[in-house]
């Protein structure tokens, strides 16, 4: 049954455009909502180890995760809380991680952003940046040889990890192989505290994609409308035979590196500039100044985020931490051929 | 008669025709067949099976991991065993750890043409088996034998870790067998390459034949040395060294790689701390020199240890 529409005037690309805009901008405040929990966890003591947010990186972050679909594979960095939601990750898998739940998928054994479950397509970074890009290729092949035709695999990078031999690799080995990969490079100005300046001197990173073959497009990462189409369009023609395709999003980070770190190296006049707009707060003028919704409703969502992460915590904090007595330390899935570890 | 690496071609040929699983990847492996040949015809037989690869030794193992955390059980060919180091961060950090940190296997194995041969220089002759083995979730093979090439690389692609597959350059056309083995000893287990009762050798790949030949001479001498093939130094299979050492009561541990913090380390350490009481002198090793590998023959005919210098370390053990 087709539902009748509030507005019969508008066309359905404009209401498709509305739907999508929306969804993006509940998962972008879903993601600060939670991280700024995570946050406030930390801050309390409650989270060992580092905590990485994305503050500023939710629309880039989020249309990635949208634009993919179930069966596509997504190895999200440290700053894609809201593509990993959008992607399909429970807010329970973050929690769980950052919080060193037993029940988690990283049981303890890996923390806060390195976090997954390869055999659904969300892979668990390594702190090594630039070494995701050859293992979505890799999977990307793999499903050539299997016959699995139609699905993309989406990766994310900054601006430092551009510098990487990985990244030239891993990138070089996708278009040689023509896989169906996207990169999204989020050039967010500062690699930790090093400035793109003392990163690199190309005029503009997309740039690049020339020199291996492959599509560039560039995209304002603070504007949710921008990132849709362009991420949309990216992966839609990775999935329809275009080979690899570089995306580029030019932003500023809105928090340190981690939760450790004030930032105090950012250049204040950056933040005056378009790159430093607040993309949750841009997204949010749109949706008011469209008349997609009221600030009642806004709020409304906001509670329904805060009600959504309080609840995964409380499930956390009531569940078992790991056990060095009952951890079978065992590094091996032959579990026959490990030495030393197990009793003789 | 059939080489060494003709054993390994043979076994990826059967890898290839048993499990549509498998495929091969690396430089010059195609049509050209590998710098050694070890891949020779295969791309032919089992097309789009058998790929070259860029020169990105990162690129090619992680995408091995990729590959197999989708299922597939790739052979990855690195050309020499030295250019590992370029892809040594995929190998170490993301393969070793993909199964303990998600519980999800990575079946992958990476065949290093490894050792010294002669006039190889300071890149393309070095051992590496002992800087995999430290990391956790790795598997380390060092065949000695032809039959050991074919089966232990057919169990690599079998096994549901990360197998390093280190092949010895120097015995890719200096061994040679009647035939193809039909049974495999299982992997981790060490086999006896000549029994004795003065001394026991424990070795592991090329160093084995040179063992051998050192134990051939002293029996003109009248001393009985037992040689030990490890076969797989990750699993290193104590107990067979230990019952080895209860026989003879002396110990010398033969490798070809550098000395510190290596197998042959490994192995004093283990009979040290679990089989003192059985020693009846002081543990001895042997390794290469502490320098690269030297270009010119003259020289790297020093660096290594050979049959003439591991007789010369036996005559001090058993004089001890």
């Amino acid at each position: 049954m087709v539902q009748a529409t509030a507005a019969p005037s508008v066309s359905a690309e404009a209401s498709d455009t509305k739907a999508r805009f929306l969804a993006g901008y509940r998962w972008m405040q879903l993601a600060r909502v939670s991280e700024e929990k995570i946050a406030s966890l930390y801050r309390g003591g409650k989270i060992t180890g580092g905590v990485f947010l994305g503050k500023g990186q939710e629309a880039l972050s989020a249309a990635t995760g949208m634009a993919l679909r179930k069966g596509d594979v997504f190895a999200p960095l440290i700053r894609d809380q809201a593509g990993r939601l959008a992607f399909g990750e429970t807010l329970l898998d973050g929690v769980r991680t950052y919080m060193g739940s037993r029940l988690g998928p990283m049981r303890g054994r890996d923390g806060n952003v390195h976090r997954g479950r390869p055999l659904e397509g969300l892979l668990p970074m390594i702190s090594h940046l630039g070494a995701m890009l050859p293992v979505v290729a890799g999977i990307l092949l793999g499903r050539r040889f299997r016959g699995i035709e139609g699905t993309v695999g989406a990766t994310s990078l900054g601006d430092g990890a551009t510098s990487t031999g990985a990244f030239h690799e891993g990138l070089n080995l996708a278009a040689v192989e023509k896989l169906p990969l996207v990169l999204v490079v989020a050039n967010n100005q500062y690699a930790y505290s090093t400035p793109t300046s003392r990163q690199f001197v190309c005029q503009d990173l997309a740039d690049k994609a020339v020199g291996y073959g492959v599509a560039a497009h560039n995209v304002d990462g603070t504007d949710l409308g921008a990132c849709l189409e362009v991420l949309y369009r990216a992966v839609e023609a990775a999935r329809t035979g275009g080979g690899p395709q570089l995306v580029v999003a030019s932003l500023l980070r809105l928090v340190g590196h981690g939760e450790h770190d004030d930032a105090s190296y950012v250049d204040p006049k950056l933040r005056d500039t378009p790159l430093g707009r607040d993309c949750l707060l841009v997204a949010e003028q749109r949706i008011l100044a469209e008349g997609w919704a009221n600030s009642a409703t806004l709020r409304a969502w906001q509670e329904d985020a805060h009600r959504q992460i309080e609840e995964a915590v409380t499930t956390t904090m009531r569940e078992p931490l790991p056990d060095p007595n009952t951890e079978d330390w065992c590094a091996l899935a032959s579990r026959h051929l490990s030495e030393g570890s197990l009793p003789a | 008669m059939i080489t060494y690496l003709e054993a390994i071609r043979e076994a990826q040929a059967k890898a290839l025709a048993d499990d549509p699983r498998v495929y091969i990847y690396g430089q010059d492996v195609g049509n050209f067949g590998g710098a050694f040949k070890a891949t020779k015809g295969l791309a032919k037989e089992y097309p789009g099976r058998v790929l070259d690869a860029p020169i990105s030794e990162d690129a090619i193992i992680g995408s091995a991991i990729g590959a197999a955390i989708e299922g597939m059980r790739p052979i990855i060919e690195m050309q020499f065993a030295d250019f590992s180091t370029v892809g040594f961060n995929q190998i170490v950090n993301q393969a070793a750890t993909l199964h303990w940190r998600t519980n999800v296997p990575c079946p992958i194995t990476i065949r290093l043409p490894s050792g010294g041969t002669a006039g190889g220089g300071p890149f393309h002759s070095q051992s590496m088996e002992a800087l995999y083995a430290h990391y956790p979730g790795l598997i380390v093979m060092t065949p000695a034998t032809v039959e050991d090439a074919y089966s232990m690389l057919l169990e690599a692609v079998a096994i549901d870790d990360p197998v390093i597959f280190c092949e010895h350059k120097y015995l890719y056309y200096h061994l040679k067998a009647e035939a193809l083995p039909t049974e495999a000893v299982p992997t981790g287990k060490a086999r006896i390459a000549r029994a004795g009762r003065d001394a026991t050798i424990v070795t592991y790949s090329a160093m084995v034949h040179e063992s051998l030949a050192c134990a051939e001479e002293l029996a003109t001498e009248g001393w009985e040395i037992e040689v030990i093939d490890l076969r797989s130094i990750k699993p290193l299979d104590t107990d067979t060294v230990l019952a080895s050492v209860a026989r003879t009561g002396r110990l010398l541990a033969v490798g070809e790689a550098w000395p510190w913090g290596g197998v042959t380390a490994e192995i004093l350490a283990r009979v040290a701390t679990e089989g003192f009481d059985l020693l009846d002198a002081a543990p001895m090793r042997l390794n290469a020199k502490d320098t690269p590998v030297p270009y010119h023959p003259n020289l790297w005919g020093t660096h290594r240890p050979t049959a003439k210098t591991i007789a010369a370390a036996l005559r001090q053990l058993l004089s001890a």
